[in-house]
């Protein structure tokens, strides 16, 4: 693949024209990043471009000291010979799509995005573009994801199933961009006070900076030991179940957030006591939306279940091929 | 049938047995009794007739959503159950059918669907669809499969109806037990008061299980109380004569009338009425040791078989224990009493009727010693009876305990994978091991359980990068693995390539530390088997 805007390299996704990698796994000179997940957002680079509405949380994961440029959706910048700008992706707050323009060609790569709305971020803002660059973490035509309203109706069911219960409630959620559009999306169906485990609570600190509407939220840390949870609504990170920080919550009945809980095989694996749909990947119909909406004539799909979607979209009569982009773990923003 | 389907979802999402027995009692409550009839039959693990072929749903699908064969594929890979798959790529439908009764759907709508030519059915599977929300697609997709699989065990839903109708439980399963048609006069009939007209002469009694032991056996106490006999490996069955009328009925209360006619003649050959409890043998009388299983198998599929089997494979019926002698019920008196009543009743009658013999020893010691006789005489093992048991239902821990020899071991190396179904759907989990048979590795066994989640995840994702081919869902990988796999028995086969069939092959653990040269060899196999 020799494009001037496009190669991938050991670091990452490279272009050339420009001098810049997308998103690099390795420390490089010149970066963009589309958004502040760990897979995707490292530390190291010497200069950084990113989407203003995620500063914070860039701050966060690139360090308070790293040399960061943050400009606005649609704004154009240079980036040697190419002209560059970042649109809303819908992913997370802040997440971003590069367009990059050179030499007559307009190239978009969306990194991680979805389509269905989310209080907690810009929606999705279509680009066209010559060539399109997708993901295709859920690329498969059972991944359909259910309106928020009726996930949000299962967990206030569920939260109030064991209220009655006298039991706590723990839901396991990626704490970057699943935790807090919970917590926005609870905002207008109830007042109640949500409980925080210790590595969600400057993420969702720095949405309230930013102006993200949440429930109010309580860090459990801060809860006097021995502390009965029954009846409460506690998040955590996927990596809290099992550990000993579960023990201060006796009989607690289990649930988590994922899109890959469509599955039923899924839901029963985890053993997880209740599994709720939530994403920030787009699903199958969104995908396919997105390549139409791109009016791109090659589409580029990385990583996930990229070879079904490839076939469908040449079934559709797309010029779509496969862009084998290194990452690291996603345990982050895995579904 | 949204009832139902809510009844479904509560069940499928929680592992508390306790939970599942509440949702199911409080369903009966609600539901009208015709509905909760057949809501007990399906969950109870009742049969149900397979109504469209896999091929018909998967053309239904492609007609309903306009996907390529390919992409169903793909997906049913991913998801490993066509029903949910079916559910999940469907359009939503508009509910018009979802309050039709699950008895509508099982005495009127699914019987006539089994009626219609091919292009018709697949017509209206994709009417139905369209008239239903995903979560009953679902459920009437897995009823028109006839496989209802949610963690219910049958004991489960008796449990549930005794608690709902406040009945004892051993009564409702012995009243479900044999052949139970599902109404709402029979669920009433089910769970009325016992009384004295209680006739449940067609019936078998509810099998009592035995559990493995799990102690020393010096544990359970003076040996004078118990009985030892040896664990035959055949099928648990009840011969029963009542009003002089014969009949035999599997562990899994399915009627075996026709099957076995020698068994039924020595029934017949009994002077007095009784229900004996026993094993149903493939049997060699010049050694007068059972048969291999396969052996018996050939029996199993056969409703009337012809001479020439019944001179090739006979059976007989090994004698354990005796329920109901005269028209009464035994099954409070002592095991011992019962013992002796049984070894009367049958003495003389058939050769085809023998009494299971007490495997004699004076301490637990020696009778360690007589159990390593086992597999000379193509037993299982040991069954431990306290001699004071009552005749339990079910599977009740403290009386009769199983005391199994250890199984067989082989290191066998890794060869094709593919993706399991329900809980490990998605994941490559149904593996197919070899060992050498010269310089090839030759396949002697699948095998599926044995190995944790992590384990299994990890080796998901290396079958996954360590794939050399395709065949469908099956993939070939590097031969790279060893694993250690115990089985209960090897037998000469001339249906696999190998020439051998392993008898419950399962997985013991992964060998990290073993290569694929240190694999066992065929011919030992093969040795085994004939020896």
């Amino acid at each position: 693949m020799s494009d001037p805007l496009l190669q991938p390299r050991p670091e990452g996704l490279y272009c050339p024209a420009g001098d810049f990698f997308i998103d690099p796994m390795l420390p490089v000179t010149r970066a963009v990043v589309t958004h502040a997940h760990g897979d995707h957002a490292r530390s190291g680079s010497g200069w950084y471009q990113v989407a203003a509405a995620g500063i914070g949380l860039m701050r966060e994961r690139l360090g308070q000291d790293a040399l960061i440029d943050a400009h606005d959706y649609g704004e154009t910048f240079r980036m040697g010979d190419v002209e560059v700008s970042l649109h809303p992706a819908g992913h997370v707050l802040g997440s971003a799509q590069v367009r990059m323009a050179y030499g007559g060609r307009v190239v978009v790569v969306s990194g991680d995005y979805k389509r269905d709305p989310d209080p907690t971020c810009v929606p999705f803002e279509p680009v066209p573009c010559d060539v399109f660059v997708t993901e295709s973490t859920f690329g498969l035509p059972v991944y359909r994801w259910p309106p928020m309203t009726q996930v949000i109706d299962d967990l206030l069911a569920w939260w109030d199933d064991c209220a009655q219960k006298q039991i706590p409630a723990v839901l396991f959620c990626y704490a970057l961009g699943k935790a807090q559009r919970i917590l926005a999306e609870l905002a207008p169906r109830t007042e109640r006070t949500v409980h925080l485990h210790g590595a969600m609570l400057r993420l969702v600190e720095s949405y309230r900076e930013a102006g993200v509407r949440m429930v109010p939220t309580e860090p459990v840390s801060e809860s006097a030991r021995g502390r009965d949870f029954a009846g409460e609504l506690i998040l955590a990170p996927p990596s809290a179940a099992g550990s000993p920080w579960m023990k201060r919550f006796s009989k607690a009945s289990t649930g988590f957030a994922s899109g890959w809980m469509q599955i039923r095989g899924n839901r029963r694996r985890r053993g997880y006591d209740r599994g709720f749909v939530v994403s920030d990947h787009a699903d199958w119909p969104g995908l396919i939306r997105s390549v139409e909406d791109s009016r791109a004539s090659r589409i580029y799909v990385t990583h996930g279940d990229g070879d079904t979607l490839i076939r469908h979209l040449r079934d559709l009569g797309h010029d779509a091929q496969s862009l084998r982009v290194l990452r690291g773990s996603d345990n982050e923003s895995g579904g | 049938m949204h009832r139902f389907a809510a009844l479904y979802a509560e069940l499928d999402r929680t592992a508390s047995t306790l939970a599942k027995r509440e949702a199911i009692a409080s369903y009966l409550r609600d539901a009208p009794a015709g509905d909760a009839a057949w809501a007990v039959y399906v969950l109870g693990g009742g049969k149900l007739r397979r109504l469209a072929t896999s091929t018909e749903l998967r053309q239904a699908l492609a007609a309903s959503t306009g996907y390529a064969d390919w992409l169903i594929d793909e997906s049913y890979e991913q998801v490993g159950d066509l029903a949910e798959t079916i559910a999940l790529m469907l359009p939503e439908g508009d509910g018009s059918l979802a309050d039709e009764p699950l008895q509508t759907w099982m005495e009127q709508r699914l019987p006539a669907l089994a009626k219609l030519e091919s292009a018709d059915r697949i017509a209206q599977l994709q009417a139905w669809w369209r008239a239903l929300r995903p979560a009953q697609v679902f459920l009437l997709n897995k009823l028109i499969t006839g496989s209802l699989r949610v963690g219910v065990s049958h004991r489960l839903v008796v449990q549930a109806i005794a608690q709902w109708s406040n009945q004892p439980t051993d009564l409702i399963a012995h009243r479900m037990s044999g052949t139970w048609k599902p109404s709402a006069e029979a669920l009433t009939a089910l769970t009325r008061a016992a009384g004295d007209d209680e006739h449940l002469a067609d019936r078998p009694y509810p099998f009592f299980l035995a559990s493995p032991i799990e102690h020393e056996v010096e544990t359970l106490g003076d040996m004078s109380e118990w009985m030892a006999e040896w664990k035959w490996d055949g099928i648990r069955a009840q011969l029963m004569r009542r009003d002089g009328k014969i009949g035999l009925w599997s562990r899994g209360e399915e009627r075996l009338d026709g099957r076995f006619p020698e068994i039924e003649l020595a029934g017949a050959a009994l002077k007095t009425d009784g229900v004996i409890d026993g094993e149903i043998l493939a049997w060699d009388a010049a050694s007068t040791l059972p048969r291999p299983f396969t052996a018996l198998q050939k029996r199993i599929g056969k409703l009337k078989p012809g001479a020439k089997l019944l001179t090739s494979a006979p059976v007989c019926f090994m004698a354990y224990d005796l329920l109901e002698h005269e028209g009464s019920d035994l099954r409070e008196q002592p095991l011992r009493e019962r013992r002796d009543m049984l070894a009367a009743l049958i003495d003389g009658v058939d050769p085809a009727l023998m009494l299971s013999p007490p495997v004699v020893a004076d301490s637990w010691a020696a009778l360690t010693v007589e159990r390593q006789q086992s597999r000379e005489r193509q037993t299982e093992g040991l069954m431990l009876k306290r001699l004071d048991s009552p005749y339990r239902v079910g599977r009740k821990r403290g009386d009769w305990w199983k005391w199994k020899v250890d199984p067989y071991t082989l290191d066998a190396v890794l060869l094709y994978a593919q993706p399991g179904h329900g809980r490990r759907s998605g994941l490559f989990t149904d593996y197919t091991f070899g060992v050498w048979d010269g310089d090839t590795l030759v396949p002697v066994a699948k095998a599926y359980s044995g190995l944790d989640d992590k384990e299994i995840g990890q080796l998901d994702r290396w079958i996954r990068a360590h794939t050399t081919d395709r065949f469908g869902p099956v993939r070939a990988v590097e031969a790279t693995h060893v694993f250690e796999l115990a089985f209960e028995a090897v037998q000469l086969s001339t249906r696999h390539k190998s020439g051998v069939a392993t008898r419950f092959p399962r997985i013991l653990r992964w060998r990290t530390d073993k290569s694929i040269a240190d694999a066992d060899k065929l011919d030992d196999l093969r040795r085994l088997a004939s020896g």
